[in-house]
């Protein structure tokens, strides 16, 4: 899987982006953000409050119970802010 | 329409581009977002950014008759006074031209992944969305 972060997200996890394995027990967007937390401090605290994060996968917006598949481009982000 | 640029533009030669040559055009709608106070940073998601703002246009187009549409938003650094956005709808007649345009920043601003950095007095801050955003993308 392709991740993706952006603003405050991507500033606290200190990457734009990485390609990662999917494990087995990454699922869906809930599953990847519980195993995305434990991966360091910043993604801890980028990621505490799933409801602060807005997520896309193939670059269309998704609920928190939506799959994941390997090959997938997952980005995680802030609610937006343009205009 | 969509361009998503780090340049300016130019309101009035965009304008004249849009309706050049067609004259059922009656109505011409703008909005230009404009940096207030402090300068900012606007960050995107390339290849969504342009994919949303796209679907947006589609929508538009399918809710009113339109003659022409665009929408330009930058990204980068902007100072205080310059332009951010500018969405222009054209139409026969001006209700279809003036709700399009209103409806295009409404859904832009809640919908296109792009997030302001501002340069406050107190450092670097992220604005936050707002719940009257939701709402005015809410009422169409």
């Amino acid at each position: 899987m392709r991740l993706l972060y952006f603003a405050w997200i991507r500033q606290r996890i200190g990457r734009h982006e990485e390609t990662v394995e999917r494990p087995p027990e990454v699922t869906d967007v809930d599953s990847l953000i519980a195993w995305l937390r434990n991966r360091g401090p910043g993604y801890a605290e980028a990621l505490k409050d799933a409801s602060a994060v807005r997520v896309a996968v193939n670059q269309e917006y998704v609920p928190l119970k939506h799959p994941v598949r390997d090959g997938d481009e997952v980005a995680l982000f802030p609610p937006v802010t343009g205009g | 329409m969509i361009r998503v640029q780090r340049e300016d533009f130019d309101c009035g030669r965009e304008m004249a581009a849009l309706t050049r040559g067609n004259t059922r055009i009656g109505g011409l709608a703008t909005f230009v977002g404009l940096v207030r106070e402090v300068p900012m940073t606007l960050e995107h998601y390339p290849g969504m950014t342009e994919r949303k703002l796209a679907e947006i246009e589609d929508e538009a187009r399918r809710r009113w008759r339109l003659e022409a549409s665009l929408i330009i938003h930058r990204y980068g650094r902007l100072e205080p006074g310059e332009q951010i956005v500018l969405v222009a709808t054209a139409a026969e007649h001006r209700a279809a031209a003036l709700e399009s345009c209103a409806f295009l920043i409404d859904w832009l601003k809640t919908k296109a992944p792009f997030w302001k950095l501002e340069e406050t007095a107190s450092g670097p801050r992220w604005v936050e969305a707002r719940a009257s955003d939701d709402e005015a993308a809410a009422r169409w």
